[in-house]
Order: C-alpha cells, then sequence, then structure tokens
C-alpha cells in the first residue's frame, strides 16, 4: 500500500492537524437526521406523476380520480403555480425566467424530457400516493425529441422552447433555435500564432451525459402554515438559494420561508436548484398537512442534475520547442431542457493551465430534450480539459518531448493573463508539476504489455462568495460556532479548526452547528470550493470580533485602557503589569458577572479566493480480448494553499479522482431513440465500486493563498478535472490509438484498438 | 388498503413487534414503522448498500426483504453497533480514518465491514474490497474506507 504526503510550508497549532469531525460520532452510529429521516406530527407523503415522453405537448390533465382515491389529502399540476395565472404584462423582463423556473418544477403547456414533473399528490403513505398518481389521466402530443448538440443545432431541428432565440455574441437572433447563447473569449492574433507553430493538431471530441451520484436521493418536507410561514426540510447544498428560490416560484416573502438544511447525502453540486421544494409546498398548502417528497433512484436520474454531455473541437499548435503558440477551441455543451450549461466556465478552464499567447474559444448553450444539467464539481472544465489535454498529450508523443516538461515550459504561473481577461495572482501549478516529476510514481516504469501512463493537468477557479459566523462564548471557556455552511464532507471541522487557531484555543472547544436561514446571515452554497475558505474565513472574522469583545472586557475588570491590553496564544495580559493575565477559559468564567455574555459576528464576501491547480499519474492495463481497462496506480498532486484538515483535503482529491475514474470509464446515460433513459438505476448507470480501484495516493502542494490568512485555496473541484484526460491518454498508450470520446468503456476500448 | 400484519421479531437483541403492509419492506417497516432512520435508502432496488442489516446473521438490503419476512428473525441494524460502552471499533476507525464525508453509506458500510470482520479478523485489502462492492460510496473514493476496516482489524486484536 502507498502513502499520502503534505509538503507543507508553515505549521500551526490547530490548522493542518487530523481531527475527528464534530458531527462524527452521530454519522457513524445512524443518529444524523438526513432529509428524509424528518418526521413532523401529522405528516402526508407524496409522489410525484412525470412524464414518460422526452418531448410532448400536454393537452389535458384529468386529476379527479386520483383526488377521489381514498387517503389523498391533496392533487397538485402547474395550474396551481402562480406562474399560471401570471401574464406577460405582469412580469415584464421576468417573464421568461420565471416560466422557465416554473414550468421546470412542473411542466404546464410542454414536457420537455423523460421524467418531467406534471402532477403531484399527497397521501397517507408512499404506497397511496404511488396509487394516486397512477390514476391521473394526462393527454400527450408526443413531438420528436432534440438529443444530442449536433441534433439540436442542426436547422430543422425539433425545438423546444418556441420562445428562445439565440444570444449571439449579446445579440438576440431572429428566430426561436436551440442554441441559447453563443459566447467567445479571444486574445492576440490565432492566425498568426498557427503560422509560428512547427505541428498543429486538430481533434474532436465527445463526451456523455453523466450524473453526480450521490447516494441520498433529493427529499423535501414543506409546511405551509394558515399563517403564510412556510417552513421547508431539505438536502440541500444551499439553504439561501432553496429560500430564494421557493420564494421566486411561489411568489412568496422571502422572510416568510425558512429553510433547514438536514444532514446532506452527497451534492457534488447536484442538490442546489429547488426541484422538490415548491411542489412539496404546494401539497402542503392545499393539505394544511407537513408533506414529505422523496425521489426515487430513478427519479434522480431521470429529473435532476446530469453534467453535459458536449461536442468539442480543439486546434493547437507549438513550436519544435515545446512552446504552444495558439489555440482554437469550439465547445458546444447540452444545456437539457432550460438554458445554462457549464459552457462560459469550460472555456475560462481549458486553457488556464497555460499561457497562450494567441486563443479563441467559442463556446455554444444548447438546450435538449434530457433533464435541465446541474452543476457537477468544477463544472464544465472536465470535458474541456478531456479535449485540450489530449491533443497536448499527442502533441508530445509528435515531439518527443516530456509531457511533465512540455507542461512545464508553457505552464500558468504569477501575472499570466488568462484568455477570459484576469491575470493570476501566486499560485501552485509549476510546484504540482514539479512533485509529480519527482514523485516515485512518475519514476517508475511500466512493467507490462497493454498497459500505458497518463498524465494530466487541470484547473478550478474555486470561489468566494458570502458566508456568516456567529461565535459565542460558553461560561466554560468553550464556544458555540453557529453557521449557514451546509456540511457535507468534513467542514464543521475545517471551520471550528480556523477558529480555534484564530481564539488561541483547543479545537475540541469550538462546537460547529449548521442552522437554518432564520437563525444566521446569508450563505452563499456549499459548492465552488468555496465553504472552507469564505466560511472559514467568516469564522476567522468572528473569532476576531470576540477577540476584540474580550480585550474590552479585560480592559474594564482591570480598570485600564483598552490599547494596555493584549490577546496572544488564548491569554490575555497588561502588556505593562505582568500580574494582570488571564486565559480565554478564566475570563469566559467571568463574563456574565461583568457586563453579560460575548458574541462575534461576521458576514463576509471574500474576493481573495486562490486558483487551485492538479496534476494527475495514471498507470492502466487493458485487457486486449475484452477491451477491459484497470486502474493500475493513481497518484494526484494538487495545491490545496494550505490543507485546514489533510485528511479530509485527501478525501476530495480521492473521492475527485473516483468521481473521474467513473465518467472516463463507465459512466453514461443510454437512451433509445424515443429519448428515454434506459439505464436509470445503480445496476445500469455503473458507477465505480470498491473493487474497481487501487488506493489513490494524493501529494498535497501548500503554496500559500496570499488571498487567505491561512493560505485555503479551496480543494473540492479540481481533483475531478484531470482524470478525464489522464485515463484517456493513458489507453491511447497503452493501445497505440487516441481515445477522443468518453466513456471508454471496453466496448469503445475494442472499437478503438481497430 | 391491504389490512396490516402483525409481525413478531427481535431488533438488535430486543424482542419487537410491530404492524405493517404486506408490500412494504424492511427498510420502509425499520424507518417508517419503527423510526429507526439510521438505515438509509440509496436506491430501493438493492444496488447501492445504503440499507445493510443483518438478518439471521446474514448481510442482506433491507430494502429487498419483504417487512412481514421479520417474522421469527434475528434483525440487527446500524443502531445496534455502538454498545452503551461506546462505538465499536469498526466505527472508532472510520472516524479516526476520515472515512466518511457526507456520512450517507457510513451505516451500510459499518455494518457490512463489522459483518466481515467478525467472521474474517484478518481480511486482506482485496478481500474487504471485495467484500465491500455492493456498498456504494460516491463520496471517499473507497481508499479511507477500506484503511479504516484495516485499520479496525487491528483495533479488534488489541
Amino acid at each position: 500500500m502507498t502513502s499520502n504526503i503534505v509538503l507543507s510550508e508553515v505549521e500551526y497549532n490547530v490548522v493542518g492537524k487530523r481531527h475527528i469531525r464534530p458531527d462524527g460520532v452521530d454519522k457513524v452510529t445512524g443518529r444524523a437526521q438526513y432529509g428524509a429521516d424528518v418526521q413532523l406530527t401529522g405528516l402526508l407523503q407524496g409522489r410525484v406523476l412525470r412524464s414518460p415522453h422526452a418531448h410532448a405537448r400536454v393537452i389535458s390533465i384529468d386529476t379527479s380520480a386520483a383526488e377521489a382515491h381514498p387517503g389523498v389529502f391533496a392533487v397538485v399540476t402547474a395550474a396551481d403555480l402562480p406562474f399560471a395565472s401570471l401574464t406577460r404584462d405582469d412580469l415584464g423582463g421576468d417573464y421568461q425566467r420565471l416560466k422557465f423556473a416554473s414550468n421546470h418544477v412542473m411542466a404546464s403547456d410542454k414536457v420537455l424530457f423523460k421524467g418531467h414533473p406534471v402532477a403531484a399528490v399527497a397521501a397517507e403513505s408512499q404506497h397511496v400516493a404511488e396509487e394516486a398518481i397512477n390514476l391521473i389521466k394526462v393527454d400527450y402530443e408526443v413531438i420528436p425529441p432534440s438529443m444530442t448538440v449536433r441534433q439540436a443545432m442542426e436547422p430543422d431541428a425539433s425545438l423546444l422552447h418556441d420562445d428562445l432565440f439565440t444570444s449571439e455574441l449579446g445579440q438576440l437572433s431572429d428566430k426561436p433555435s436551440n442554441v441559447a447563447s453563443h459566447m467567445a473569449f479571444e486574445t492576440g492574433d490565432v492566425d498568426e500564432g498557427i503560422k509560428q507553430a512547427d505541428v498543429v493538431l486538430e481533434r474532436e471530441f465527445e463526451t456523455a451525459s453523466v450524473h453526480q451520484g450521490y447516494i441520498e436521493p433529493h427529499n423535501s418536507t414543506a409546511f405551509w402554515n394558515t399563517d403564510g410561514q412556510l417552513n421547508i426540510w431539505t438536502s440541500t447544498q444551499g439553504p439561501f438559494v432553496v429560500r430564494t428560490n421557493v420564494a421566486d416560484i411561489l411568489r412568496h416573502p422571502v422572510s416568510r420561508v425558512k429553510v433547514t438544511p438536514m444532514e446532506i447525502g452527497g451534492g457534488f453540486g447536484g442538490k442546489i436548484t429547488a426541484y422538490l421544494e415548491p411542489i412539496a409546498a404546494l401539497l402542503s398548502k392545499k393539505s394544511a398537512r407537513p408533506v414529505k417528497l422523496l425521489m426515487s433512484r430513478t427519479e434522480v436520474f431521470e429529473a435532476s442534475g446530469p453534467a453535459p454531455g458536449t461536442w468539442m473541437k480543439v486546434k493547437l499548435g507549438a513550436t519544435s520547442e515545446g512552446k504552444i503558440t495558439a489555440a482554437d477551441i469550439f465547445l458546444a455543451f447540452e444545456a437539457g431542457a432550460y438554458p445554462g450549461s457549464p459552457v462560459m466556465q469550460g472555456a475560462a478552464c481549458a486553457l488556464a493551465c497555460y499561457d497562450v499567447p494567441n486563443a479563441r474559444i467559442n463556446g455554444y448553450d444548447v438546450v435538449v430534450n434530457k433533464p435541465k444539467t446541474a452543476a457537477y464539481r468544477a463544472p464544465g472544465s472536465p470535458q474541456a480539459a478531456f479535449a485540450v489535454e489530449s491533443v497536448i498529450d499527442e502533441i508530445c508523443e509528435q515531439l518527443g518531448v516530456d509531457p511533465v516538461e512540455f507542461r512545464l515550459r508553457n505552464a500558468s504561473r504569477e501575472g499570466v493573463r488568462r484568455v477570459e481577461g484576469p491575470v493570476f495572482r501566486r499560485i501552485g501549478l509549476v510546484e504540482c508539476l514539479e512533485a509529480a516529476r519527482n514523485h516515485d510514481h512518475y519514476k517508475t516504469p511500466l512493467n507490462g504489455p497493454n498497459q500505458g501512463r497518463g498524465i494530466a493537468a487541470g484547473f478550478w477557479f474555486n470561489r468566494g462568495f458570502q458566508s456568516a459566523v456567529n461565535i459565542s462564548v460558553n461560561p466554560d471557556g468553550t464556544v458555540n460556532l453557529i453557521e449557514g455552511s451546509v456540511d457535507i464532507g468534513g467542514s464543521r471541522a475545517s471551520i471550528a479548526q480556523q477558529a480555534a487557531e484564530t481564539l488561541g484555543i483547543a479545537y475540541e472547544d469550538v462546537k460547529p452547528t449548521v442552522v437554518d436561514t432564520d437563525s444566521i446571515g446569508y450563505t452563499m452554497v456549499t459548492g465552488g470550493s468555496r465553504t472552507t475558505f469564505a466560511t472559514g474565513w467568516a469564522a476567522i472574522e468572528a473569532a476576531e470580533d470576540v477577540k476584540m469583545q474580550m480585550v474590552e472586557r479585560a480592559a474594564k475588570i482591570w480598570d485600564t485602557p483598552v490599547e494596555d491590553v493584549e490577546y496572544a496564544d488564548g491569554a490575555l495580559s497588561h502588556k505593562s503589569d505582568p500580574e494582570l493575565r488571564m486565559t480565554f477559559r478564566e475570563l469566559a468564567r467571568q463574563l456574565l458577572g461583568t457586563g453579560g455574555g460575548i458574541t462575534g459576528a461576521s458576514n463576509v464576501d471574500p474576493t481573495g479566493e486562490g486558483n487551485g491547480f492538479g496534476v494527475h499519474l495514471v498507470d492502466v492495463e487493458v485487457d486486449p480480448d475484452t477491451g477491459k481497462v484497470t486502474i493500475l496506480r493513481y497518484t494526484a498532486v494538487q495545491d490545496a494553499g494550505k490543507a485546514i484538515h489533510p485528511s479530509y483535503v485527501e478525501g476530495q482529491m480521492q473521492g475527485g479522482v473516483v468521481q473521474g475514474i467513473g465518467w472516463a470509464l463507465n459512466e453514461e446515460y443510454f437512451f433509445n431513440d424515443q429519448g428515454q433513459m434506459m439505464n436509470s438505476s445503480f445496476l445500469d448507470y455503473r458507477m465505480p465500486t470498491a473493487l474497481d480501484l487501487p488506493m489513490i495516493d494524493t501529494v498535497i502542494v501548500e503554496v500559500a493563498n496570499p488571498g487567505h490568512p491561512y493560505g485555503v485555496r479551496g480543494v473540492g473541484e479540481v481533483p475531478i478535472v484531470p482524470p478525464l484526460p489522464a485515463i484517456g491518454c493513458a489507453i491511447s498508450h497503452a493501445i497505440g490509438n487516441r481515445i477522443n470520446r468518453l466513456p471508454a468503456n471496453p466496448g469503445a476500448v475494442l472499437e478503438a484498438m481497430g | 388498503m391491504p389490512g396490516l400484519v402483525h409481525v413478531s421479531t427481535t431488533i438488535n437483541g430486543n424482542p419487537t413487534d410491530f404492524l405493517c403492509e404486506p408490500r412494504q419492506s424492511l427498510l420502509e417497516v425499520l424507518r417508517d414503522v419503527l423510526g429507526m432512520t439510521g438505515t438509509k435508502e440509496g436506491c430501493n432496488d438493492g444496488n447501492c448498500g445504503a440499507c445493510t442489516v443483518m438478518f439471521d446473521g446474514r448481510i442482506v438490503t433491507s430494502c429487498l426483504v419483504l417487512g412481514v419476512e421479520a417474522q421469527g428473525k434475528e434483525i440487527s441494524t446500524i443502531e445496534g453497533v455502538a454498545s452503551p460502552e461506546g462505538l465499536h471499533p469498526v466505527q472508532q476507525a472510520f472516524l479516526e480514518n476520515a472515512a466518511l464525508q457526507c456520512g450517507i453509506c457510513t451505516p451500510g458500510f459499518i455494518v457490512a465491514a463489522k459483518a466481515l470482520l467478525d467472521r474474517e479478523p484478518d481480511a486482506d485489502e482485496g478481500r474487504i474490497r471485495h467484500w465491500l462492492a455492493g456498498n456504494l460510496c460516491r463520496c471517499t473514493g473507497y481508499d479511507k474506507i477500506v484503511r479504516a476496516v484495516l485499520d479496525a482489524e487491528d483495533k479488534m486484536k488489541a
């Protein structure tokens, strides 16, 4: 078995240590309360009736038999949504946005993907609700579906929306189209750059729709009280985003919506959109009872967030010395049923690892008859990296240049301007490439036939955005830390560590709690690799506020000016009188008798996010008879800035790698010619199991982010970016032919072998 | 509506009686009838292992067992793994090795891993990976889970 390495630059007392997570005992004993575990007095269970067609007009819906079914308390359709009774005049410029949001939750005139909700029932049990939805009669007029970007971009393609016009570099097209937008980034002179190149390669790529694959299905429980207060309990990455979406779609005041985030069973970007919450709320309003909705696994696949399937073209030029001179890139991403694929992010990430003087990237956001795509870990970046890194790999082969050396010659570093504009501050790509080159994995040759090694780099911006934290001091010297960031993978620990470090107290003395939207300031999603960075920042600011108030209190007790009191290492002392000294705990004990308790508070929106890079090495072996690919060895190197909790940083890296392995080798939505998904179970949508994998080695590189007090960058998303190209290239080397379409399942590999 | 069936069973060593519909799965009975929500639903078709429980000494996915089949059987769930004295070594090892991220698959993994170590205290990495192939985890990539089970073996021998 191999090992994990942390290349630390700075050591702290609490930060950087591998503490037990505060919610750990609840999660290993089954006591943690997830969304589906909610129990309320009088709770009803609901089911959603979904379209069997990928594309159809809804002619009529008859719910009378369902309403008459014993045990049924409420039936809703799109007619119950506020949008149904609002006109274009009422909504003005908001019309299309609300139409899409409302129709996504429940279809009105058209269904746009198999699994699109058309009605829902609340009943005394799941089984009765299931019986009732089967009594609802819906008449459809089936329309041919547009299932891929290539199909949907054809001039005579079947249109999903008759009022969607292409935003063509900012100008609206004359005719409706499935192309929602065309955006472009350009720098330098691409044609001139191509002329300067000694080698020019142009390749075309495709990737399939894949699902985030969180193990916990979507769920939502709602209670709409008669006074208009709407309470929602749900598994979400963003309780405040759900609050906004629900208030928006239901036209209900945001202050009358309280969202309580339950423990969440994975999300990876897919649990941000409100799918069930507005439906549960309407069912509750009609029945005057709390209503719980749970998705089945099939519903999760058919109606929630795949990452987009893509069609991409990359043309790259390089000199014989291995310097990239130009890049010309075309990206077309499936948005799903409504606009909003991450093609812009894909375009901005595509070349971010390299200093490319002349570049042009055209991106197309295309609606197709599939569920609306949702964010999936570094949205857009893995697909773009697959295309760009694969061409770089082929150029390295042609030039006979070592792939790490080639990347070092072109690597982005401080001062380099990205194609979409921003200039890099201190980043750690070069350090990651060097750590990969120095790793035992890179120095160890392959040792058998049909084996190949792949190397690839990857980028994600990492995000800042808003977070809030309150810290209250307890009489025993511990503190309660209240936060709005849902803990999806150990962030209670990494936030508490930063508070403890700042206060100079023990990790165990910080007790973090994630609370509802009424109980903490606005906090953006747990996503974008922002939580440890931004909510950590909020914890640091709240802790600084506590320190300031503790200094003031000590000054009051000692009857001395505030300027004479110093706070260091978890103790307060008088700058000139060594007799006057109190530990944090000693002062905490005196607070209630000297002016009351102390709470530090913060609302932050930090902008110093540190961009993230990773470099991955993978060895594969291809079975020449079956085309099956085995991962022999995998090493992921990543700049974390500062790994607050190294174990959970490694966990993010290992988890991202394995999702990337699934994306590269197995995972894919299969559709029949009617646009119906044919593999909507975990048996047929094959995600990696423990048996499919080796240990995943990690190297954490720490190049401190100058934009954060402890140097944090954020780590969650980068690790899913390099696996697609790294594995594709490794297979290409093993079989001697290029892999330009993912997944590289056994059939595809056999085909590529020729 | 179908009538309710009276079932007498034993759960985590305690004699337990419940009423359920013939169409309700053991998973539904545990969660919705008995309020034992530690056992999780991930797929409801036996493919993810989140609802793993012990059923007369065998590991089963409780979504594929009917509630009425519990009559006269011995069932143990995640709620029965820890004792009043503290966590089971497998649970402790999961905590110390950061072998969970979101935690939704964790109860199933712990029940399955404990079942393995109860019968094969020296299982090696390959055997652990094979045994746990019926439990899906999407967060960890399994690395730290496998390490935790190996660590639990050491803890159980100490």
